[in-house]
């Protein structure tokens, strides 16, 4: 068990420059979900920390000792893959053993550990079987237990389980996360999926184009994102962003969107008279307000989707197209203008230039 | 309305028996019989029969422009106590086995490099193919000048750099002919091996590498645990087919040598047709080309094992 370091780490492959300059601190013990869309360098990053590449710049430490140099099998870091890298044509045990066989480990202490791995694991009954007599979610555990019995300074997930089928994602999930209970070893997880940062997460670090944009804890992430990037990319439905400028008189204060609509701020809000800014509301912070006022704002309703538990409306609110979910079952019509209350409190405003979120 | 339909209407719940065609024509079986017997007829004619009369005339003393009559094994008893056949055989296991060695060996090795990150990747594989592709005749031609007692290159060369006083007689000494043979049906053989191998190793994932380096395998390792027992399968395909390439050779060794110094390169093939045709004995000649028959049949047999599905390969 140890601690992560990366320190100001660039990447670049021939003249591309993926990584630029990142660096994140990963405590001992810690569960730190690195997540963004595709391209973002997540991956690069992860396989840095195996080994697997080279750090161009600056300096990655393992357990306080800087391992640029140290090959991956010196590093003491065990790794699943996206496609789980089963070798094909050995049993689930061999397989699990592959690695302590390498070590010369003594015959009764590998059969000892790839046991205890597969009894944590609810292997026990095919450690006989060829991977591919066994099912995505049971190939996804022997990847798992292979790194388990290698019993690791720091496990290295990379997308494990975007081959698997929605329900069998949730469950795992949930094992993932209570295997980290057990075991408490250093986990790196990297997925492009927010919701399963959000929900396995201790700390994410969500990465964008190369740079960390920023670092938190899943609520902070998702209540206070520091920028538009943040604010767009965690949170399933994204949060609708309105672009507009802040407007103020008389003690209020109001983002004045296209075709003059304005949108309702806490008084105490950010912002200079005139200043170019996003308007920042989450699905779930709409309420129908029974008539127009001050505090509300016309949205047209374009699309109803009900799904049982809630109705998610797409909508539009000073012509842009936003989503609102409500738990109330109303009877909303396509074509049909409602007034809406965004709750001020959860209300985001970010500097339309730098992206930025504007702080009171 | 036709009886049948009336009855029916009579009797709803009796179903009218189908006629006998109609049955037939409904059975999966008898359609597929129906639907091979054409490629059937056509391998019985064009496959069977050639190979039927080859092992009929070995059992008749048939010679060109003769009479021939069944005589039985005569022609077998007969070459078991021929030398000459003998030695022939003797030639033949030896080209095999040492060719095919080199051939895997070199053709592995190869494959193996043409499988990492190397500049020109297109162009070389195009290059290694080349021995493969031009007609065998005309690589039979170079070597035999390349080994030519008065002009080689090979001894030339070798003089010029004060190795050797003298040139060597590659095709006139039988170890030295029997050697020159081999090295060109290696030269010849090892792209086929190569490429098909190279084709196996391009099967294999990429990340199971990157698994292995972090499991702690050093590259024999990953070679040994990784690669090779993946690459078993493709192995006994390419190397089933370069045996029985090898075996049958004939075009290379009647090029070059047609069987001399002294009988020392005669392979099965070339005395089969020396004795068949120049010679005249069709019987003997078949009878020669026949006795090869349970060998490739034992060939056959190995690869059919080698090539059953693994336990671990999918469906």
């Amino acid at each position: 068990m140890a601690s992560v370091e990366i320190r100001n780490v660039f990447k670049a492959f021939g003249s591309t420059e993926v990584l630029h300059g990142v660096s994140v601190d990963i405590q001992n013990e810690e569960f730190v979900v690195l997540v963004g869309p595709s391209g973002c360098g997540k991956s690069t990053l992860l396989r840095m920390i195996a080994g697997l590449e080279e750090i161009t710049k600056g300096d990655i430490l393992i357990g306080g000792r800087q391992v640029n140099n140290l090959p991956p099998k010196d590093r003491d870091v065990a790794m699943v893959f996206q496609n789980y890298a089963l070798y094909p044509h050995m049993t689930v045990f061999d397989n699990m053993a592959f690695s302590l066989k390498l070590a010369k480990a003594p015959k009764a202490e590998i059969q000892e550990r790839v046991q205890r791995a597969a009894e944590i694991l609810n292997l026990s009954d095919y450690l006989e079987r060829y991977p591919r007599q066994l099912s995505g979610g049971q190939r996804q555990r022997v990847a798992m237990g292979r790194a388990i019995v290698r019993d690791p300074l720091v496990f290295l997930f990379d997308e494990p389980l975007s081959n698997l089928d929605a329900k069998l994602r949730v469950q795992m999930r949930a094992e993932i996360k209570a295997l980290h209970h057990k075991l408490r070893t250093t986990v790196v997880y990297v997925t492009h999926d927010q919701v399963e940062a959000m929900t396995m997460a201790d700390r994410i670090v969500v990465m964008h184009d190369g740079i960390v944009e920023q670092v938190g804890d899943p609520i902070t992430l998702f209540d206070t994102p520091d920028n538009l990037f943040v604010a767009g990319f965690i949170g399933s439905p994204a949060m609708n962003l309105i672009p507009g400028r802040i407007g103020r008189r008389d003690g209020r204060v109001w983002v004045e969107a296209r075709a003059g609509v304005r949108l309702p701020l806490r008084p105490n809000a950010p912002g200079q008279q005139g200043q170019e800014v996003v308007y920042g509301v989450r699905p779930k912070s709409f309420q129908i307000a029974p008539s127009p006022g001050d505090d509300t704002v016309d949205m047209t309703v374009g699309v109803v989707e009900p799904t049982g538990d809630e109705i998610e409306v797409i909508a539009k609110v000073a012509g842009e197209q936003v989503c609102a979910v409500f738990t109330d079952r109303l009877a909303l019509k396509p074509e049909q203008t409602v007034a809406v209350r965004p709750q001020l409190d959860s209300v985001h405003l970010f500097d339309a230039g730098s992206g930025k979120r504007l702080v009171a | 309305m036709s009886a049948r339909e009336a009855a029916a209407r009579v009797r709803p719940d009796v179903i009218p028996e189908p006629s006998l065609v109609a049955r037939l024509l409904n059975s999966r079986n008898f359609l597929g019989f129906i639907f091979m017997l054409p490629l059937a007829i056509l391998l019985l004619v064009f496959l069977t029969y050639p190979l039927g009369l080859g092992v009929w005339l070995a059992m008749t003393n048939q010679r060109i422009g003769g009479e021939g009559f069944f005589i039985g094994l005569a022609n077998f008893e007969f070459l078991v106590r021929d030398d000459v056949f003998r030695l022939s055989v003797f030639n033949t296991v030896l080209y095999t086995v040492i060719a095919s060695v080199f051939k895997f060996g070199l053709g592995l090795w190869l494959a193996l490099v043409l499988n990492e990150r190397v500049p020109f990747k297109a162009l070389i594989r195009a290059v290694v193919l080349l021995p493969w592709i031009i007609p065998t005749v005309l690589s039979a031609i170079a070597f035999w000048w390349i080994y030519d007692s008065q002009f080689s290159i090979i001894s030339w060369s070798l003089v010029k750099l004060g190795l050797i006083d003298e040139y060597i007689d590659f095709l006139g000494r039988p170890n030295w002919a029997r050697a020159s043979v081999i090295i060109a049906n290696i030269w010849r053989g090892i792209p086929f091996v190569a490429i098909s191998l190279l084709a196996g190793l391009q099967t294999i994932s990429p990340t199971l590498y990157e698994a292995a380096v972090l499991d702690g395998a050093s590259p024999w390792q990953k070679f040994r645990y990784v690669t090779f027992p993946q690459l078993t399968p493709i192995i006994a395909v390419v190397m089933t087919f370069s045996v029985i390439f090898t075996f049958t050779d004939f075009q290379l060794i009647y090029v070059l040598t047609r069987g001399g110094p002294v009988n020392s390169t005669h392979l099965m093939a070339t005395l089969a047709f020396q004795r068949a045709i120049p010679g005249g004995s069709l019987g003997e000649g078949a009878a020669i080309a026949s006795a090869m028959i349970p060998i490739l049949a034992a060939a056959i047999l190995i690869s059919f094992f080698g090539l059953q599905k693994r336990k671990w390969q999918s469906e």
